[in-house]
């Protein structure tokens, strides 16, 4: 693990506690599993810490993961310029009880992100301002990318223009 | 021109006339969010016409199908919503259900004013979570490729933001200039457009000499077109004052609202992968990371402008430094074989029956791997579980993430600039939308 990241997550783990469920490295890449509850106080503390800030919110993108428990999981991706390193935050949640407080209140670019979230998995971010679907129609009332969705679509799902 | 526009000042709520708007029950909820916005605008002498106007989806200014809706006063732009979603072909989904190898082609599709970026992208963040690496002669020719695609997507945005604002003849002579490019990617790719030029742990086939040959014929003549060009709209007047103090961002908004690339660069902040995160072999060649501080559409063009001459730079040293060697990688196992091998040995043969109907089975795991791109910071996230397809794919596409400041760009501007605000963002529609 990079040194300056590792740092940043010894410094989360003081700060948020067992908040921080677990940290995964793969290929260099650092996953910081949190719990939902502080999401909004890690990406804070990201963006405004002294030694590695991270200004930049590169994406926000739900993962159907199709187990009994935390079905819904939540990738965030935050990118330095002054360290030229990256760090991924991940919450998981259930799906009965799929939100997630929005970071829009930190990262104003993590507006649309979170609206194709929404969009596609049918995850909820409280607060945010203009939760609507980004591609899909807004009559549409599935959520696409969840993996119980078929390939093909459901038929009648869109419904035609009635003619003339 | 700039003194008749209004400036956010002093705030007060404008007289909203909603007449002439269905009632509140019935409308859609694009709309409400639109009247919801706060109109934050102050007006020396409000003419109270306040108005609903749609823009698009079919409109030729809108490269392609992005629909705005705008709430006017006069010709003021109070705010603007735009919509998504009308070239949304899933592709996230389809990656799922396909192996890495198969959804290659369909990158092509993301960006289509340069294919073999998307190609370069993908795989590199494929090969990433397999662990692999092409050799450097495969490493160069990815580099080389995806500095013409730059070329050919930056043309596109110089001619087409000119043609927005009414300078049609630069349009013209840009597309002359891509028409070469695609020659040249006849020549070493195969397909002018659709490339699909890449594979895991290397390229599709080698280039040749008269590839060479051509990409130097190219970038002979290609410093003096573009000089031609550019004096065309460089010393132009009414180009000038219709990009110039248009669109303004400053540094630390662009990056809160997570602009990329040339559009982010031009408010003075630079961040470039290429030189912050290096890929490919960008951290043995010599260029510069062009800035500029303005932050309007004018430095928008200007930067795109220099980027196609640091790229004109980067090519020759990629032909200067082009090594011998294999194009690819040696890993039986995940790098798909040759058709003489295939036809003539055994192993060959399993390897390529294994690739091709179950794919390459990466590891358990996620990665994301960004690029720079023309458009911005082009980005794939791929979790694997282990299985021949990915179990879920994100494509990070930067017009999507580029759109997101058009509200903000086009608040307080008169209705004709948003022509020469989203020529200037250059986003595509076929990657925002998927």
């Amino acid at each position: 693990m990079n040194p300056v990241i590792e740092k940043v997550v010894h410094t989360l783990r003081e700060r948020m506690g067992d908040a921080v469920e677990e940290v995964r490295v793969f290929r260099d890449d650092v996953i910081v599993v949190v719990d939902r509850s502080v999401v909004v106080e890690a990406a804070t503390w990201l963006r405004d810490n002294d030694e590695c800030p991270f200004p930049l919110c590169e994406d926000v993108f739900g993962i159907d993961a199709y187990t009994r428990t935390k079905r819904f999981e939540v990738n965030y991706h935050f990118f330095s310029l002054a360290q030229h390193v990256r760090i991924h935050l991940k919450v998981r949640v259930e799906e009965e009880d799929a939100q997630i407080p929005t970071i829009t209140g930190v990262y104003p670019g993590a507006g649309w992100y979170e609206r194709e979230t929404y969009d596609m998995f049918g995850v909820t971010f409280t607060g945010h301002r203009d939760l609507r679907r980004v591609y899909m129609p807004e009559e549409f009332e599935y959520y696409p990318l969840r993996k119980d969705y078929p390939l093909m679509g459901i038929p009648g799902a869109l419904p035609l223009p009635k003619r003339g | 021109m700039s003194e008749t526009k209004p400036t956010a000042g002093d705030f007060f709520d404008l007289p909203v006339n909603t007449s002439h708007l269905p009632p509140k029950e019935k409308r859609s909820k694009l709309l409400q969010a639109l009247l919801d916005m706060d109109p934050n605008l102050s007006f020396d002498d409000p003419l109270e016409n306040d108005m609903v106007l749609n823009m698009g989806p079919s409109h030729p200014a809108t490269h392609g199908v992005l629909r705005i809706l705008l709430r006017l006063d006069g010709e003021t732009i109070i705010n603007a919503m735009p919509e998504l979603g009308y070239l949304h072909r899933g592709y996230e989904k389809i990656a799922e259900n396909e192996t890495y190898h198969e959804f290659i082609t369909h990158t092509d599709r993301l960006d289509y004013l340069q294919p073999l970026h998307n190609n370069v992208a993908y795989i590199l963040a494929v090969e990433k979570l397999l662990g692999i690496e092409a050799p450097p002669r495969a490493q160069y020719i990815r580099t080389m490729l995806s500095e013409l695609a730059r070329v050919s997507s930056h043309l596109v945005a110089f001619g087409v933001m000119a043609m927005d604002v009414g300078a049609m003849t630069l349009l013209l002579w840009c597309f002359r200039e891509r028409e070469k490019i695609h020659d040249i990617f006849d020549i070493v790719v195969g397909a002018r457009f659709t490339t699909s030029f890449t594979r895991i742990g290397g390229i599709a086939q080698d280039i040749q000499d008269d590839g060479i040959a051509a990409i130097k014929a190219f970038l002979d003549q290609f410093p003096e077109r573009q000089n031609e060009g550019e004096r065309l709209l460089n010393r132009n007047r009414i180009f000038f004052d219709r990009c110039r103090h248009t669109g303004v961002i400053s540094g630390e908004e662009a990056l809160a609202i997570g602009l990329t690339g040339p559009n982010l660069r031009a408010s003075g902040v630079a961040l470039d992968l290429r030189r912050d995160a290096p890929y490919l072999v960008y951290d043995q060649l010599d260029f510069d990371v062009i800035t500029e501080t303005e932050g309007d559409s004018l430095a928008r063009y200007y930067v795109r402008l220099r980027e196609m001459e640091e790229s004109v730079k980067i090519i020759r040293q990629c032909l200067e430094k082009l090594p011998q060697g294999s194009v690819h990688a040696h890993e039986p196992k995940k790098v798909l074989p040759r058709k003489e091998r295939i036809y003539t040995r055994m192993e060959e043969l399993i390897h390529d029956f294994m690739i091709v109907n179950f794919g390459v089975n990466p590891p358990v795991g996620e990665v994301y791997h960004a690029v720079e791109s023309a458009k911005g910071q082009l980005g794939f996230s791929i979790v694997s579980r282990g299985e021949g397809h990915p179990w879920r794919l994100k494509i990070r596409s930067p017009s999507f993430c580029n759109l997101q400041a058009l509200p903000r760009l086009l608040k307080g501007h008169l209705l004709s600039d948003i022509l020469a605000i989203l020529g200037s963002l250059d986003p595509v529609m076929g990657e925002a939308d998927k």
